[in-house]
């Protein structure tokens, strides 16, 4: 009888194994299909049972978990909301997370790799699994100045470090108040939501970073770069500036916002043309340079590419292939060229520190649960987009442009500005955005700011009116 | 014949009771270890209630190793341990599962639910009495060959004891409970040991004309008609179970258990054929006539779309073992509360959730220990009556492993049934404990130096076996 049993053995081991395939299929290979179905409350209790880190700046959390006594043991609680909105996200129940609350995700819950430690500790003495925090780069009094001086408005600031790319502000306006969308109320949290989706100004997007504009008259800074760059002018280089230029193999005209010519008989130097932002005189320069020349200029200043904060940025757009009309609409940021606050931020870092154009980030540490740091982001270069002398010519030109030039209100007393204004048409009635793009002290800055105010009015002097004053408000807080 | 001085010295064989000693205190260590684990993840010290039923696990453990060291020496040293540690294993789950279920009724304000574990501990030891019982009353299997009849009968009573009115008692559908005073009892759990027994005998008389061959179809030798009487018989209680008690596990463990121990008693494959047809005929027929059959082959085949109402246990149980993933939440860690009936058929998921798939196969492969030690044992023994009994048992525990947890894991339909010395629920747990005992008696004969033991009547068995 024993050959008998010898077999059903056997047939009873593939029963084993067809059992052990089928649970190693369910927990590794589908597991993760199966955790995002519809009607899995266990990823969510997970998550709502353990104590989520806070998102720090600074020492101060500006997202915190706060516990509840009910089944959803803890709750999300954001201390300034609408300020830090741009930054920490939100943290739904029902619209899942955004910002550094879902980019940090893992962290907050205290699932990284990172806490691997901690997580053996936890597994063998079965403590409360725990989430480490996230201390983002961002300055408190920059922050705070930049959102006041937005109230109202409809737009957006980025502030960077320009040594280390290190994010200083992100706000917009308007903004959305995460503690709602946070909370445990599925109904107020759709009605809220619902809401904020129905609103034109659009507070859920995530402006400073997302938001694309035609950058105006700030990208003249991306020209000058380029002209500097090919060797063929030089800040005192004599450029024509007549009251209108005849775009090539084209009956219209590029006029300047006063319908003057920028200089006498027509002509004036690259410096002049940049300080008085004489659209001729750069559309122009942007057909004598082609647009090849530009788009490399702008691509080594992050135009074209994607950069992920960690937060993902839109990426900013040079046209691809202009005929020379379009061309000389680019030179003066018009056309298609389009950018994000943080990418006219970079452009005015990387003039100020010496061309040399580093990785925007906003997490500066992560925490373990027990404050210990596990990892400090170190910074890292994104390209030398010029040489370091051209670089100083246009900081010289920049600070021209604030002593004497169109961007007066940027001036600070004692700290030298370097700084540029913008204004772009957004199509034929739409009105206009108002641009601000700075860094100081002109020398070695430690700030490098983007402002951007949508919905501005149609004269250049609204970049200086309505944006130099913010990005000034900016710089100060960070130089004071 | 050797004389038996010379033959105990030449074929003495170690009785590695210490062995069964060293792996009982590992298996009660690991439970220890879990249950500070559950303590740990909820925050709270081990309290002296901790203390003090470890202390009875482990002198039940203690008592069971005795028993077996003085009564039945040369007795397998393995399935024991392996046996102590699934019941640990489920005496763990089943106090983390109360705690769970107390934390839950404290957050929502309810009073808080009677803990299982203490009543688990209670039948742990009845168990163990039982276990004790067996191996000191019973000091050789081949005394049940005896009462083959008597004990056919009693099993079939015990089937169709839910049946009876009064004491019957239908729970969630499935009529296969008796109620006596207060205690509940599963009798089919009791029925699979005296029908193994049964068939045991029944087959070591008739299998000469069970193999009897008179057409072959197919290269396939087909059975007299007659003989195919006893399978017929079997089919029709199974279907009698499946349709009046609405217990489609108990039916499949049946059947399946009477077609194996026929094919190993005759060792012909006709055997087998012939019972899968009857049980796909079995199976189809089912399908067709009952709806509550009909909807679990429906929510097997697709259990999204009835996730929150028939489909909600297995999908609850889905979700519980992909939250577990490959390391699992950790003890204490998971959500094995959401799975209704958590910490009796779904105990699997509740496991599989916190020790993850490593744990899960782990503790298949401690089944598989279990069986494979069972069937080395139906090898080993020389009467072909023991040899039936310890292949039936053997097979018991694997089809029932196999159909509650390819059912908690959607390999197959879902059908009740417990999980062998894991769930919570005595029947359960004295009958398998129940079957270690009587494995451990067959075994025990089995590597016993036949010099020391063999009786004049034993020589005599011995030299027919081997003719």
């Amino acid at each position: 009888m024993n050959r008998p049993i010898r077999r059903i053995g056997l047939v009873l081991g593939v029963l084993l194994i067809a059992l052990i395939a089928n649970v190693t299929i369910i927990q590794v290979v589908l597991a993760g299909d199966y955790r995002e179905r519809p009607g899995n409350q266990r990823v969510l209790l997970e998550e709502y049972d353990r104590e989520r880190g806070p998102i720090l700046v600074g020492t101060n959390p500006v997202a915190r978990s706060e516990e509840t006594g009910n089944s959803l043991r803890f709750l999300r609680v954001y201390d300034n909301g609408q300020l830090y909105a741009p930054v920490t996200g939100f943290y739904s129940l029902i619209y899942g997370a955004t910002g550094l609350e879902r980019t940090e995700n893992r962290v907050l819950t205290g699932k990284s790799p990172l806490f691997v430690v901690d997580r053996a500790e936890q597994l063998f003495a079965g403590r409360e699994p725990r989430g480490g925090a996230v201390t983002t780069t961002i300055n408190a009094r920059a922050q705070r100045v930049a959102f006041s001086g937005l109230e109202g408005k409809r737009g957006a600031v980025v502030a960077i470090e320009p040594a280390t790319g290190r994010i200083l502000a992100s706000v917009q306006s308007p903004s959305f108040d995460p503690n709602i969308l946070s909370s445990h109320d599925p109904e107020a949290i759709r009605e809220y939501y619902a809401a904020l989706e129905a609103d034109p100004a659009k507070p859920l997007l995530n402006r400073p970073i997302v938001a694309l504009n035609p950058p105006g008259s700030t990208f003249k800074v991306v020209t000058a770069a380029a002209a500097l760059a090919s060797g063929r002018f030089t800040p005192d280089s004599v450029i024509p500036g007549p009251r209108s230029y005849n775009l090539p193999n084209s009956i219209k005209k590029i006029r300047n916002w006063n319908g003057q010519a920028c200089g006498p008989d027509g002509l004036v130097t690259l410096r002049e043309a940049l300080a008085i932002s004489c659209n001729t005189a750069f559309a122009w320069l942007g057909n004598e340079l082609g647009d090849e020349a530009l788009r490399t200029q702008a691509q080594a200043m992050g135009f074209d590419e994607s950069f992920e904060i960690p937060l993902r940025a839109s990426t900013s757009r040079f046209p691809e292939d202009p005929d020379e009309p379009q061309t000389a609409m680019s030179a003066i940021g018009q056309f298609d060229v389009r950018a994000t606050a943080l990418q006219m931020a970079m452009v005015a870092a990387a003039v100020g520190n010496n061309g040399r154009l580093m990785e925007p980030y906003l997490v500066q540490e992560v925490r373990g649960p027990d404050l210990a740091i596990l990892k400090t982001t170190e910074p890292t270069e994104f390209a030398q987009s010029m040489t370091p002398l051209d670089a100083v010519q246009l900081t010289e030109m920049l600070v021209n442009v604030v002593d004497s030039g169109t961007g007066s209100n940027a001036r600070i007393p004692g700290v030298k500005v370097a700084g540029k204004t913008g204004t772009a048409q957004t199509g034929n009635d739409n009105p206009a955005v108002a641009w601000f793009i700075a860094f100081a002290p002109a020398q070695s800055p430690e700030v490098a700011v983007a402002v951007v105010v949508e919905d501005a009015g149609a004269a250049e002097v609204s970049g200086n009116q309505l944006a130099a004053p913010i990005a000034r408000d900016v710089m100060e807080a960070v130089l004071r | 014949m050797t004389t038996p001085a010379l033959d105990s010295t030449i074929r003495r064989q170690p009785t590695r009771r210490n062995v069964e000693l060293l792996l009982l205190v590992f298996a009660w260590g690991i439970g220890l270890l879990g249950t500070l684990q559950v303590g740990w993840a909820i925050g709270r010290e081990p309290d002296t209630g901790l203390w003090v039923t470890s202390g009875v696990v482990g002198l039940l453990a203690l008592v069971t190793h005795l028993i077996v060291r003085f009564r039945a020496p040369y007795a397998d040293p393995i399935m024991l341990p392996v046996a102590t540690l699934l019941t640990i294993l489920g005496l763990v789950m089943i106090y983390r599962i109360d705690v769970a279920a107390a934390r839950r009724a404290e957050l929502n304000g309810n009073p808080l639910p009677t803990p299982d574990v203490y009543s688990q501990l209670t039948w742990f030891t009845v168990a163990v009495i039982l276990f004790c019982a067996v191996l000191i009353l019973l000091r050789d299997h081949r005394v049940l060959q005896r009462y083959t009849y008597t004990l056919g009968l009693l099993g079939l009573v015990l089937l169709v004891l839910p049946l009876a009115p009064v004491i019957g008692t239908t729970v969630n559908g499935a009529t296969l409970w008796i109620r006596i005073g207060g205690l509940s009892f599963q009798p089919a759990e009791m029925a699979k040991i005296l029908l193994t027994i049964f068939f045991a005998g029944y087959l070591v008389e008739k299998r000469d004309s069970l193999a009897l061959v008179r057409t072959k179809v197919l290269g396939l030798g087909l059975p007299r008609l007659k003989d195919l009487g006893p399978l017929v018989v079997a089919w029709l209680v199974s279907l009698g179970v499946l349709i009046f008690e609405r217990d489609l596990g108990t039916s499949l463990l049946f059947f399946g258990l009477f077609v194996a121990m026929l094919y190993i008693a005759t060792q012909r494959r006709s055997w087998l054929v012939i019972g899968g047809v009857l049980f796909l005929g079995g199976a189809v027929l089912a399908y067709y006539l009952f709806g509550h059959v009909r909807l679990r082959v429906m929510v097997w085949l697709d259990p999204w779309t009835y996730a929150t109402d028939e489909g909600y246990q297995i999908v609850q149980s889905l979700f519980g073992l992909a939250n577990g993933g490959i390391l699992g939440a950790g003890i204490g860690q998971g959500f094995p509360n959401l799975v209704p009936f958590a910490n009796t058929d779904f105990i699997v998921a509740a496991l599989g959730e916190e020790l993850g798939v490593t744990g899960l196969i782990a503790l298949l492969l401690l089944y598989a220990i279990l069986i494979e030690r069972g069937l080395r044992t139906a090898i080993s023994v020389r009467d072909p009556f023991g040899q039936l009994i310890a292949a039936g048992l053997s097979i018991t525990l694997a089809l029932q492993v196999f159909v509650i947890v390819g059912g908690v894991t959607r390999l197959i339909p879902l059908t009740g049934l417990t999980t062998p010395f894991l769930s919570y629920g005595g029947s359960s747990l004295i009958a398998n404990w129940i079957i270690v005992a009587l494995l451990l008696r067959i075994s025990d004969r089995a590597r016993r130096p036949a010099a020391t033991t063999i009786a004049p009547d034993e020589a005599l068995t011995q030299v027919v076996r081997r003719v």
